[in-house]
């Protein structure tokens, strides 16, 4: 019995580790608006209407495969093919559309593509348990490949006005791409608390051999939860060609970077199980702010990367020496 | 007839010596909970020292604190006659104590060779590379002197369990040990194996090792021990010649305990008399390790307790009804009909529950609250058209914690801030919600202090008298004998006796569980 108390005691170690992981939500809100208010400060334009709606309009992509990638992350895996899922669904719908395909079918088509690739990185991760940062570094470089291959290495341009709104439109003013940002976190807040798949995830995140040994189906959810990241990503890719006007293999490079950052300010732990997509529309307005602040300023923007890496180790830093003074 | 023999031979050379290794008085707790109370041990030059107590009974912590991996709270450890307080395991090493686990502790990607030489600097050559030769070389020679033909450049993962279990002893050997501490080394060996491990012991004694030795078994015990000590519930019993004492005694001695404090189940016969069908029949069941062709009847309203030590396959049965581990041969029946049961899923499809050997790794959500945790099996009767209805299964979850008095603050505190013994009733409410037919409790109550212990044993008899069969695995006999309305013993995979409540005491199982049929 002495050894199972040891190891008892061992695991509450592990758990409040675990817990030290998760930064706390309201911490970075605090930076969140520090930023903000400081950024309307010294950048006179930042707080008009006009560069608002900007901000968010440019962050779209970013937050859409956030939403996805938070999912993934709750599980405690790790999805760095997005940013080359949105270039191939980018291409490919732009391709067809081109050659006289229904805009609305291909734009159907590039979501589709996304879910495929998804499903794919899922089944390899949640089958035969391959670990996902191997599984979808792979699939990130032959997605990569794909597009360049399909697209011959140029952009393809894009001259159907229909596709275009989904990426440049306005309703009532405001761009489409934050009426589709919107939607994705209202299901996605929504699929996370009121429905069992979204319990499922957290409790396979908080711990998958409980998860199967309580008849949860590990494998199915894992695999929904790739498929979910990846369609995310085709929708995104959709857009920002709509957005850009064409389809470029080059588009969403380094972009499951920003999302993975976008997720982690957001309070999600690399662990799994703790987090909440709340937190990561946080992660995203600050990654937001900071681009859009910086360019206001008129800072060069090799310096804006430097700045943006500094802010996101010291913002994380931060919050976990909060949290541990707290304990 | 051997035993008296090799009693004979356990004369006692050392009387008048010093001991190489005292302790005395070691006190140990683990977050609170006193495991060693005052316990004392001395070990002499060239003798096989037999440490034996129940599962838990304190070997193990008492063991590591000799070697260096915990340090004792209080008492004296004396080495050599000067007092010693290891910082480290590594510490100890050097000083000459070694300690053969009985989990197999190698690197299974590297070389025999360097396992053996692991922790002692590597040789190297003027510019800082490593000199393979030389390794394999000093290597070979310690598999040589235990009479191992394994080749040091082969890879551990290469290597079955038992041969793993010499990498293991000649690794320990390397270091010049003084002190060899073996934890059931016997556990996966061959007898072939084992004889060729008492030729080792026999030479190390001569040599002047003074050797620990745990292991249940007694024919070992009395074949190759010179002395032994008794702990029992972390405190010393006895020590003294292996010649003073007989196996009946020695179990005796183990298991003396008191009973009287824990619950005692005022069970219905009529569960017995009227036992109509099983609710779960296995016939003759194997898994592809532990579990050698087992047959049971499990009738509704029982509780049949599995007793044995560990590794004598209990749990390893139970995962194998549960899905967890695949069958290799055996059929499993429920309510008549027999059934495939391929995954813990399926199992609950049929009725089955099962709460698992330790609840923090298996049994809890850590992330979650106190109400996901005991709903989350059944999360898809709460859906209404796809959603979950929240008044619902807070009503749920609210009358699971009162009727099993879970203490927490709320139904949505998180889990992990529950006591050892509430955490234990979200367990058990989380597969008492799927309204089960049978339930298999694997150490239901092991670190749940014994006021919880008590609640636990009454829920689990009240699940019975309302009509579930219950199947409970316990390595601590109050416990088994307590709240069994039958218990069967496991030796070695099998099951090795069917005792009713009445004539089951602590002594019997423990004959029983060692394999020392009477």
């Amino acid at each position: 019995m002495q050894t199972n108390l040891q190891s008892a005691g061992g695991n509450d170690q592990l758990i409040k580790k675990k817990l030290s992981y998760t930064f706390n939500q309201l911490g970075m809100v605090i930076i969140l608006v520090l930023l903000s208010v400081g950024m309307a400060i010294f950048a006179p334009h930042f707080l008009e209407m006009s560069n608002m709606l900007n901000i968010f309009k440019q962050v779209s992509i970013t937050a859409i495969l956030a939403a996805g990638m938070t999912l993934v992350i709750l599980t405690g895996g790790i999805d760095l093919s997005v940013g080359s899922t949105v270039a191939l669904s980018g291409v490919i719908s732009v391709l067809i559309t081109n050659a006289g395909v229904n805009p609305i079918i291909a734009m159907l088509v590039g979501a589709a593509i996304g879910l495929a690739a998804g499903a794919i990185n899922g089944y390899l991760t949640a089958v035969p348990k391959l670990p996902s940062f191997i599984v979808t570094l792979g699939s990130m470089t032959y997605l990569r490949g794909l597009a360049l291959v399909i697209s011959g290495g140029y952009p393809l341009v894009l001259t159907n006005e229909t596709f275009k709104f989904i990426g440049a439109g306005k309703i009532l003013g405001i761009p489409t791409p934050i009426y589709i940002t919107t939607l994705v976190y209202i299901i996605m807040f929504f699929v996370l608390k009121y429905t069992m798949f979204g319990r499922h995830v957290y409790a396979v995140g908080g711990n998958e051999e409980a998860a199967r040994l309580t008849g949860i189906k590990v494998e199915r959810t894992l695999i929904k939860v790739y498929s979910i990241s990846g369609l995310l990503a085709g929708i995104a890719g959709v857009v920002l060609a709509g957005r850009l006007f064409s389809g470029q293999p080059t588009a969403g490079i380094m972009a499951e970077l920003d999302a993975i950052a976008a997720v982690i300010l957001g309070g999600t732990s690399f662990v799994g199980g703790f987090g909440r997509i709340q937190g990561t529309i946080i992660g995203v307005l600050i990654i937001a702010v900071l681009n859009n602040g910086l360019t206001l300023l008129n800072v060069d923007s090799y310096w804006q990367k430097v700045i943006m890496g500094g802010v996101i180790v010291a913002a994380v830093l931060l919050d976990r020496i909060r949290n541990r003074r707290r304990r | 007839m051997e035993t008296v023999l090799a009693r004979k031979r356990a004369a006692e050379p050392h009387a008048e010596l010093q001991p190489v290794m005292k302790m005395a008085s070691v006190n140990k707790s683990f977050s609170g909970v006193q495991v060693l109370h005052n316990v004392n041990i001395e070990l002499y030059k060239g003798e096989v020292h037999a440490l034996m107590g129940e599962n838990g009974a304190g070997k193990s912590t008492l063991m590591k604190i000799m070697a260096g991996v915990y340090r004792p709270d209080s008492g004296s450890i004396l080495y050599k006659d000067s007092a010693v307080n290891w910082p480290s395991p590594m510490a100890a090493r050097d000083e000459g104590i070694s300690v053969i686990h009985q989990e197999i502790s190698l690197s299974p990607n590297l070389s025999i060779g360097e396992n053996i030489l692991m922790g002692t600097i590597f040789p190297r050559n003027k510019m800082g590379f490593i000199k393979w030769q030389l390794i394999y070389e000093k290597a070979e020679a310690i598999l040589r002197s235990i009479g191992s033909s394994l080749d040091p450049r082969a890879k551990v993962s290469t290597l079955s369990i038992a041969q793993q279990q010499m990498v293991e002893i000649a690794r320990a050997l390397s270091f010049n040990s003084e002190i060899l501490i073996m934890d059931e080394p016997t556990a996966s060996l061959t007898d072939k194996e084992i004889e060729k491990l008492f030729v080792i012991i026999d030479d190390l004694k001569r040599k002047g090792v003074a050797i620990v030795y745990i292991s249940h078994r007694m024919d070992e015990i009395f074949r190759i021990s010179n002395r032994f000590t008794v702990l029992r519930d972390g405190k010393w019993i006895t020590s003294g010649p292996i010649s003073d004492t007989n196996p009946d005694h020695l179990v005796k001695l183990m298991v003396g305990r008191e009973i009287k404090d824990l619950f005692q189940r005022t069970y219905a016969d009529t569960a017995v008399t009227t036992k109509r069908e099983p609710v779960l029949e296995l016939k003759d069941i194997s898994d592809k390790k532990t579990v050698k062709g087992i047959s049971l009847r499990l009738y509704p309203g029982e509780i049949v307790g599995l007793a044995g030590l560990v590794g004598a396959g209990r749990t390893e049965l139970i995962r194998a009804i549960f899905g967890i581990s695949a069958l290799s041969g055996g059929q499993i029946i429920i309510e008549g009909k027999p059934v495939n049961i391929q995954s813990p899923s399926d199992a609950i499809g049929y009725g089955i529950a099962h709460v698992p050997e330790s609840r923090k790794e298996q049994g809890l959500f850590p992330n979650l609250s106190v109400q996901e945790n005991i709903l989350m099996a059944q999360m898809h009767s709460y859906r209404n058209s796809g959603i979950l209805q929240y008044d619902r299964m807070s009503q749920d979850a609210e009358r699971f914690i009162m009727d099993l008095g879970v203490k927490a603050a709320s139904k949505d505190q998180n889990v992990m801030g529950l006591s050892g013994g509430n955490q234990q009733k979200v367990v058990i409410a989380k597969w008492l919600s799927i309204g089960p037919k049978v339930l298999l409790l694997d150490e239901p109550t092991r670190g749940v202090d014994i006021g919880a212990k008590t609640e636990i044993h009454k829920i689990i008899s009240n699940l019975a008298e309302q009509g579930l069969a219950v199947l409970v695995v316990s390595s601590e006999l109050p416990e088994i004998l307590g709240i069994s309305d039958r218990i069967l013993v496991m030796h070695e995979g099998k099951i090795r006796a069917e005792l009713s409540r009445q004539e089951a005491t602590q002594e019997k199982i423990m004959y029983y569980a060692t394999g020392e049929i009477k």
